[in-house]
């Protein structure tokens, strides 16, 4: 019986049950993460204290965080994708609070010189112009996220990572190649499509800067 | 015994970082003079990134076999991109006018590199080196899974057995090392930005 017969069936579910994880896991944080960064840039005295601590979360392994989760939720899809969720809070958040902040401020007087008030200047203003910023880290959490929903299927709720882990615990390389590959394609093709509409809201084009 | 895991754990995080700077520094340079392979070199490394880590692995394996070298090429692989990006771009955001200037003092194309700009892309080189480091103490986790060793083994096994002290004392020391490094690797960019612009 070739590959394809034994396994393609269970590979489609997996590709399903991994880009739903991802899907739900990048919303999630996404509404959060917007959320608490509009918040944060409205009182940066604050933020300069939560960015930092939250950079230091940032480095529990994902492994760790779903385990720890699994002890206390068991093993459900809430548990694979509410760790996911805050993994995917952090780029987006951090990416929100900088891209408003750097709007330029004459932009903002100007605005409220035109008679706009504090919310109109935040969702017609500052939201906008913070967009491509937002975007960015939006792709940052997506492609984070693809590859830590991968180590869902640890704890026994597949997804692709299933295939990997079996595939190495067994030393199977079919079963290796057939997690990882669909699982690069879908970073990828997820991070490209995001990095479309990203140009598309973007109002400047030139800017540039290093990997922070 | 968990000395000895912790130094595992380093030595691989070590090795990775030693190699990817060793690769990507010329890579960087090589997108910043030969403008044809730009886009190849600066795509590819982030493709490479994309990839999640422990399918690179996974496929890292598949060619090396288990064990300490499927890792640390896996490790390199993926943090190559802070590397390479932060090359590129150091040399590339350099001031046109300094590099004018060493033109019009007669240096060749490689005097200039090596005596000027590399110079004066380093700080910038630091802190992809530095962002590949933190990259790599967690990555590495993953290494457990294809028979590398390191503090992963520890978290796994907590894991497994529901053991929460055990998988908590790994944690920590993980986030440790990264938080140490992070900081430790900040400071020093700190005081080599301060010196340049002294």
């Amino acid at each position: 019986m070739n590959f394809w017969e034994l396994y393609g069936q269970k590979l489609i579910t997996a590709v399903g049950v991994h880009f739903l994880y991802v899907f739900s896991a990048v919303s999630i944080g996404f509404i959060i993460a917007l959320t608490l960064g509009i918040l944060l840039s409205r009182v940066p005295s604050i933020a300069k204290v939560v960015l930092p601590l939250i950079s230091v979360f940032q480095t529990i392994p994902g492994v760790v965080f779903i385990g720890l989760l699994f002890l206390s939720l068991g093993m459900v899809p809430a548990t694979a994708i509410t760790a996911l969720a805050i993994y995917a809070i952090f780029p987006i958040l951090k990416n929100t609070y900088v891209g408003l902040l750097s709007v330029d401020r004459s932009l903002i007087e100007a605005a409220r010189g035109c008679g706009m008030s504090k919310t109109q200047r935040l969702f017609e203003v500052e939201l906008p112009l913070a967009l491509p910023s937002i975007i960015g880290g939006l792709r940052i959490s997506t492609v984070y996220t693809v590859s830590w929903a991968v180590l869902a299927s640890m704890i026994g709720l597949g997804g692709l990572g299933e295939f990997i882990y079996i595939g190495i615990a067994t030393n199977n390389n079919k079963l290796i190649v057939a997690g990882a590959i669909p699982s690069g394609i879908m970073a990828i093709s997820l991070s490209l499509l995001i990095d479309s509409v990203k140009k598309r809201v973007s109002y400047s084009s030139g800017r540039r800067g290093g990997v922070k | 015994m968990t000395v000895k895991i912790v130094l595992e754990h380093l030595y691989l995080v070590f090795l990775a970082v030693l190699f990817s700077t060793a690769v990507g520094l010329p890579l960087g340079i090589l997108a910043y003079l030969y403008r044809p392979l730009r886009r190849a070199v600066l795509v590819t490394s982030e493709i490479l990134q994309t990839i999640p880590a422990l399918a690179l692995l996974g496929m890292v394996m598949l060619i090396f076999g288990a064990g300490k070298l499927t890792v640390i090429i896996g490790l390199v692989l993926y943090s190559l991109l802070p590397v390479v990006h932060n090359t590129f771009l150091g040399l590339d955001t350099i001031n046109p006018g300094i590099k004018e200037a060493a033109r019009g003092m007669g240096l060749e194309k490689w005097d200039r590199l090596f005596s000027i700009e590399l110079p004066l892309s380093f700080p910038m080189v630091f802190t992809g080196i530095r962002i590949a480091t933190v990259t790599s103490v967690g990555v590495a986790v993953f290494a457990t899974a294809v028979g590398g060793g390191g503090l992963g083994s520890i978290i796994n096994q907590g894991i497994r057995t529901q053991n929460m002290r055990l998988m908590l004392s790994g944690t920590l020391t993980l986030m440790a090392i990264a938080v140490l490094f992070d900081i430790g690797m900040a400071f020093i960019e700190k005081k080599m930005n301060q010196r340049r612009s002294a």
